[in-house]
């Protein structure tokens, strides 16, 4: 179980590496690993996904990764994409975006991370963006779609800022690559499970335990894991060999499937699924 | 400001895949290793005769190049100023400049040793093409298309199917084909290891825009050769329609280095120059990042890419590729747009008076020539690149006019 509440977070003026390392430091002295939600900015709607944040932080999430509504995601599979469609179709803009992090900032310890394309960083300008990512109490950025040679200027851009750019690597990187990657990683080092899209998948590829162990000898920040990551047996799997295990899509998929019920039916829903996931990491002693 | 030493035009992209600040490569790292890989393959194999002679030998007997550059007489007479001439890749097996393209990724994808292809395709074109290259060697084939696309262009929906390539129906997103690239991709992500994606146009990461335009650039060299033995000397003027630009690319790049030849490349104006009403990315977009490249696009304030429209579904693309990019803002090739009815128009022009129905991608590129020949002298020489036939539009056209299938009044 995440014990982001005894983080020394929240306040802007603590840079957002080092919120995510008290959240790491503190999972450490309590034996637990991280539990890392994804959740859609404005999937259905700005107040909602505020909500869902809150929800996530009292069930026992470590960290939140807000998904930043992008039209043409290709690293996204057809969960992500349609509520990604969804949310902007109901009208999320950036602004709106940020607008869900302060809010959500503002209520709860636990370290939130954009989950953003560079398509929408280019546009915005990346001291642009990086300042309103600050400003707005996100501690890092996730950004799925700029590798290693083209992301000199966002990396100064976020150690300037205090951000964390966490990087991913992913099995078809091969080793000196993946060294070089997790190298540069702040925050945490993102391990994406399986070749492909994101979306649940029944099973762990065989050779993760390796991979994570050796990335771990590779970086001094944590390793999580990420990509068809659903059910708590999962979790637990991933929680065995990883510092904390990242689930997207799987909770997209139930906040779609509790549309049109009342949101305090949704956020109980959530609440719960959360709850399982984040006992899945423990504590390990 | 040129420095005496600058490097001459073509010698683009860098090591990076930059045009300039265009192009690179933005894609989630699953992708990076199969880039490298394509990337290293590609340089070893042009470095190799027996590729560029097998590829030779199949871009002869089974493409049928070199194209002819024809003189269009009528258009000619009834623009009343310069010589209009054409280059004839719509003579090429299957219709269009495509196939240069897929024969030589395809034998790149042999090298890699991946068995199985897939592709996007807007007007079917490169669809076909790339179904083609499969059958001849032998390779699984899977074509996305946007389904909004399927149904403007069935007649090659109907010919893929026949050369035993699956085509699969893109639902997402404006069923065009910026969602067919992205469901391309998503396929790519799952499948790079063993799947070679043969992109269509001079777009998509590095090196991808490279590859295709080399790849293309028979056109323009052999228009160059063309017109040195006609004429004695290069062409004044080289038109082509640009979607995301691959016959202009191929058209373009062997001219570039001559300032002497004034290139023009022509986007589809659509409805209107409103937003949403055309695919003009040149003429109106602005500097971002789509489908693994920095370009320009059709994009709104957040960098969400925008809706686009044209007739032309080869066209309806809201990027394009970033050496268009590149030669734009150098100001070496003009970029214009015309709309869908004079593109319409065009296509009539030419089908009654030169006795070839233009796809209508082509059209844009004709509307424009006509318009232009009309303004110069007869010692003048402008070639228009017909990069495909029409015969894929020739319902859609019918069906816009209120005709019916047969061509008659409805």
């Amino acid at each position: 179980m995440g014990v982001a509440t005894e983080a020394s977070a929240g306040s802007a003026a603590t840079s957002g590496v080092a919120r995510i390392a008290a959240v790491f430091a503190a999972n450490r002295a309590a034996h637990a690993k991280a539990l890392a939600p994804f959740v859609t900015a404005g999937d259905p709607d700005r107040d909602t996904t505020v909500a869902v944040i809150e929800a996530v932080a009292a069930a026992g999430a470590s960290l939140c990764e807000l998904g930043v509504p992008y039209s043409d995601p290709i690293a996204d599979g057809p969960v992500i994409q349609a509520s990604y469609t969804r949310a902007l179709g109901a009208g999320i803009t950036l602004e709106g975006v940020f607008d869900i992090a302060r809010r959500a900032a503002s209520q709860t310890t636990m370290p939130i991370l954009a989950m953003v394309s560079y398509s929408i960083i280019f546009r915005r300008g990346i001291a642009a963006f990086t300042a309103e990512a600050v400003a707005a109490g996100l501690a890092g950025l996730v950004v799925p779609d700029l590798p290693l040679e083209e992301s000199d200027d966002l990396d100064q851009a976020c150690r300037t800022a205090g951000l964390a750019l966490v990087r991913l690597v992913t099995p078809t990187t091969p080793p000196d690559r993946a060294a070089a990657i997790a190298k540069k990683s702040t925050g945490f080092l993102y391990c994406v499970s399986v070749a492909g899209v994101t979306g649940a998948r029944m099973e762990l590829p065989s050779g993760l335990a390796d991979r994570v162990q050796w990335l771990k000898t590779q970086t001094d920040v944590p390793v999580l894991v990420g990509f068809g990551i659903s059910g708590p047996e999962q979790v637990k799997a991933v929680a065995a060999v990883a510092d904390g295990a990242i689930v997207g899509s799987a909770l997209v998929r139930l906040m779609a499937e509790s549309a049109g019920q009342p949101r305090a039916d949704m956020l109980a829903a959530v609440r719960s699924r959360v709850t399982d996931l984040a006992a899945a990491c423990g504590p390990h002693g | 400001m040129t420095p005496p030493t600058a490097a001459p035009l073509s010698a683009v992209p860098d090591a990076l895949g930059r045009f300039g600040r265009f192009g690179g490569r933005y894609v989630p790292e699953t992708l990076s290793a199969a880039l490298d890989q394509l990337e290293r393959e590609y340089d070893v194999a042009i470095a190799d005769p027996a590729f560029q002679s097998e590829l030779d030998g199949l871009l002869k007997t089974f493409v049928g190049r070199p194209s002819p550059l024809h003189f269009a007489a009528r258009l000619t007479e009834l623009a009343g100023g310069a010589q209009i001439w054409l280059k004839r890749e719509d003579l090429n097996h299957t219709g269009a400049h495509k196939i240069n393209n897929t024969l030589g990724q395809g034998l790149l994808a042999i090298r890699m040793g991946k068995r199985r292809i897939i592709a996007e395709t807007g007007a079917g074109q490169h669809g076909v093409a790339t179904a083609t290259a499969c059958a001849k060697f032998g390779l699984e084939c899977v074509v996305y298309m946007g389904a909004e696309d399927v149904r403007r262009q069935a007649p090659n929906v109907r010919n893929m199917r026949f050369m035993g390539a699956e085509v699969r129906p893109v639902e997402s997103g404006s069923r065009t084909l910026r969602d067919a690239i992205n469901e391309a991709m998503r396929d790519w992500m799952g499948s790079v290891e063993t799947t070679h994606y043969i992109i269509g146009s001079v777009v998509g990461p590095h090196p991808f825009p490279r590859i295709v335009r080399d790849f293309q650039s028979v056109i323009g060299r052999e228009t160059a050769t063309q017109c040195r033995e006609r004429f004695g000397r290069l062409p004044d003027a080289v038109v082509a329609c640009v979607g995301g630009g691959s016959n202009a690319a191929g058209m373009f790049f062997p001219f570039v280095d001559h300032p002497e030849v004034r290139l023009i490349g022509v986007e589809a104006g659509g409805r209107s120059g409103k937003p949403g009403d055309h695919a003009a990315s040149l003429s109106f977009g602005s500097p971002g990042i789509l489908h693994g490249s920095l370009s320009y696009v059709l994009q709104d304030q957040d960098g969400q890419t925008s809706d686009v429209h044209s007739v032309s579904a080869g066209l309806d693309y809201p990027g394009v590729g970033p050496e268009h990019s590149f030669w734009h803002d150098l100001g070496r090739v003009e970029y214009t747009s015309v709309t869908d009815g004079e593109a319409l128009d065009a296509f009539d022009l030419v089908a009654r008076r030169e006795g070839i129905l233009p796809a209508l991608e082509t059209s844009h590129a004709f509307a424009w020539a006509v318009r232009e020949a009309a303004r110069r002298k007869p010692d003048e020489i402008i070639v228009v690149c017909l990069s495909g036939r029409g015969d894929k539009d020739a319902a859609e056209i019918a069906r816009l006019r209120g005709l019916a299938a047969d061509g008659g009044k409805a």
